[in-house]
């Protein structure tokens, strides 16, 4: 049956991918298999893709439900009973929708209520009032009540209410009458916001997209989600928040271990929310991680921002002189082993991701999910975009937030679709081999740094960057 | 760190062919209440090494883990409960993780195990 679903102004490209995600977490197995392999979606007429306003197939109100209510970017799903490009019209529309999917809704002894929203424009009570009051033709026997009604109906339009309003473009007016089905439960939003968190690095992921991480991921009770860049935290807390178990790494000692105090670290931030703490947390190198040799399909989900290098860079094990080859290896002397502070040096963007997808490989469960920010220059806008890809993997969402002019971060849903096997485990060895010999070549073919802080050639060339590039279209959904 | 995370972990320096399991030195253990898990529990009993396991629970002072076992004890209460006790409420707190091999020691400091290799063992 086909649901409208209305989004949050917000992150327009992650709202499709998380419905997706979440459908894929309360479909059943037998409904995944046959029509609902792919969600089939449309869009209203008139509207533009970029519209909070889609269409949505589902097999049952139960899916509808279930997934509107766990979702981050759904305003909320509704059946509809009648949409239309007037009030007329929508009267019509409502009139032939089948008796028997509205009278029990309408029923004595329910109690209901009617709201009134726009999209671009903001309707006065008054008119709000006279709207409703329009629609005695439909048969209400209960009573209504504005708190805790059985029954929530929504009066929902839009219109062409000129170009310059910053929302996707309308081409005509439309309205539409619906029955919610659910809707977000946005208050955990402000309940877990950076701010109010004990301990913060300088790049801990907002809540809201860490919350949009955890639902790509599938994070439910039972599970295990791995962080293998975890630093305060704050991706896995939204796991736990629903349920999921954690286990996190980092190569920086002093914030898995020490953080600002007994009451400020890592454990603090989880016990914060009344969540399980995690399962482990270690000090591990990315690049070469400690795990038991024969370890494998032991993590559901990975989830990571792994440092690009723009606000935070990567390390690894080794010395940065020993790395560069201006220093000969050396033996750290046995008086000092005890408490001796091991160098490191730069991990690079390419092999940091190389490394990511060899572990996630080989740890994953079949089926398992990799989602991790990936970053794009923007630069490139014509060019088709190079994900990393593997052999194990599907990639099955990429969703983009726009970060700056110059460059945007990527958020990448990958499904282990193929297991680990001997072949690429050696495919992985050699490369990884490769990256240590060539250390320095790898550092500055991967320096997103400078083609993010650098001046801008077009800027310095022309003296006006407007010049040449035709601009994209623009939406404020677009930049938050 | 808790069991779990040890029957994960070896040693992973240059040249040692056999860093698992990581011998426990132990100063301090910690009892920590985790609410039961049975889903949990059943994902992860296949992956537990179980030797390994049962050795390591004993170092840290629990020893009622049967020394064999088969999956079907997961249908029994009694052994979800003990497994759930040595797996996810026993934390060494304070010590250290010993290779087998070159007797390197990696410490646990706060309950974080620091797997980090100095230069040389790279």
């Amino acid at each position: 049956m086909w649901y409208l679903c209305m989004f949050f102004h917000r992150l327009l490209d992650y709202r499709k991918a998380e419905v997706e995600s979440l459908a894929e977490l309360f479909l059943d197995d037998k409904d995944k298999q046959d029509k609902w392999s792919s969600l089939q979606w449309k869009l209203p007429l008139h509207h533009h893709p970029d519209s909070p306003f889609h269409y949505v197939s589902l097999p049952s109100e139960d899916v509808a439900r279930s997934i509107a209510n766990r979702s981050i970017l759904v305003k909320g799903i509704y059946e509809i009973w009648g949409e239309g490009s007037s009030y007329e019209e929508l009267e019509e529309s409502i009139r032939s929708y089948p008796d028997e999917r509205k009278l029990p809704y309408l029923e004595s002894g329910t109690t209901f209520k009617i709201t009134v929203d726009s999209f671009g424009k903001v309707i006065s009570f008054q008119d709000q009032n006279d709207r409703i009051k329009g629609f005695t033709y439909i048969p209400f026997k209960g009573q209504v009540n504005l708190k805790n009604p059985d029954h929530k109906f929504w009066v929902m339009e839009t219109d062409d209410y000129g170009s310059s309003n910053g929302l996707p473009p309308v081409e005509g007016r439309r309205i539409f009458f619906g029955r919610e089905v659910g809707g977000a439960d946005r208050s955990l939003l402000p309940t877990y916001q950076l701010k109010s968190r004990n301990y913060l690095g300088p790049t801990a992921m907002d809540a809201e997209m860490a919350f949009l991480m955890a639902n790509q991921a599938l994070a439910t009770p039972g599970k295990l989600v791995y962080d293998p860049f975890v630093g305060t935290g704050s991706i896995l807390v939204a796991a736990a928040h629903f349920g999921a178990m954690t286990m996190g790494a980092d190569i920086d000692i002093r914030v898995v271990r020490d953080g600002r105090g007994p009451d400020c670290n890592v454990w603090s931030n989880f016990k914060q929310y009344g969540l399980p703490i995690p399962v482990g947390l270690l000090r591990a190198d990315n690049n070469l991680p400690p795990w038991r040799p024969g370890l494998k399909e032991v993590f559901d989900a990975i989830i990571c921002d792994p440092p690009y290098g723009v606000r935070a860079g990567g390390r690894k094990s080794g010395g940065r002189k020993l790395l560069k080859g201006t220093v000969d290896p050396y033996t750290v002397p046995d008086d000092k082993r005890t408490d001796h502070i091991p160098s490191t040096g730069a991990y690079s963007l390419v092999e940091c991701v190389h490394d990511l997808l060899d572990l996630a490989a080989r740890m994953l469960i079949m089926g398992g999910r990799l989602v991790f920010f990936y970053p794009v220059l923007r630069e490139d806008d014509n060019v088709e975009n190079h994900f990393p890809e593997h052999p194990c993997f599907k990639l099955i969402a990429t969703s983009e937030q726009i970060l700056s002019s110059r460059y945007s971060r990527v958020l990448l849903t990958m499904v282990k679709i193929s297991p680990y096997t001997e072949e690429i485990a050696e495919a992985a060895r050699i490369k990884h081999i490769d990256f240590r010999e060539n250390h320095l070549k790898w550092l500055e073919d991967g320096n997103l740094h400078s083609a993010v802080f650098s001046p801008d050639p077009q800027l310095t060339a022309t003296g006006d960057s407007k010049l040449g590039k035709e601009p994209k279209p623009k939406y404020r959904g677009k930049y938050v | 760190m808790r069991l779990l995370t040890h029957n994960m972990l070896s040693s992973n320096i240059k040249g040692v062919s056999n860093g698992f399991p990581l011998r426990i030195e132990v100063e301090k253990v910690v009892e920590k209440q985790v609410d039961l898990n049975a889903d949990f529990l059943r994902n992860m009993f296949p992956k537990i090494e179980w030797k390994a396991f049962v050795d390591a629970a004993k170092t840290i002072g629990y020893a009622e883990l049967p020394e064999e076992v088969d999956s079907s004890a997961l249908e029994s209460e009694e052994f979800l409960n003990k497994f759930h006790h040595a797996l996810l409420e026993l934390h060494l707190e304070e010590g250290a993780l010993v290779c087998p091999e070159t007797g390197r020691r990696f410490p646990v400091s706060k309950g974080i195990p620091n797997m980090l290799l100095h230069e040389d063992e790279v």
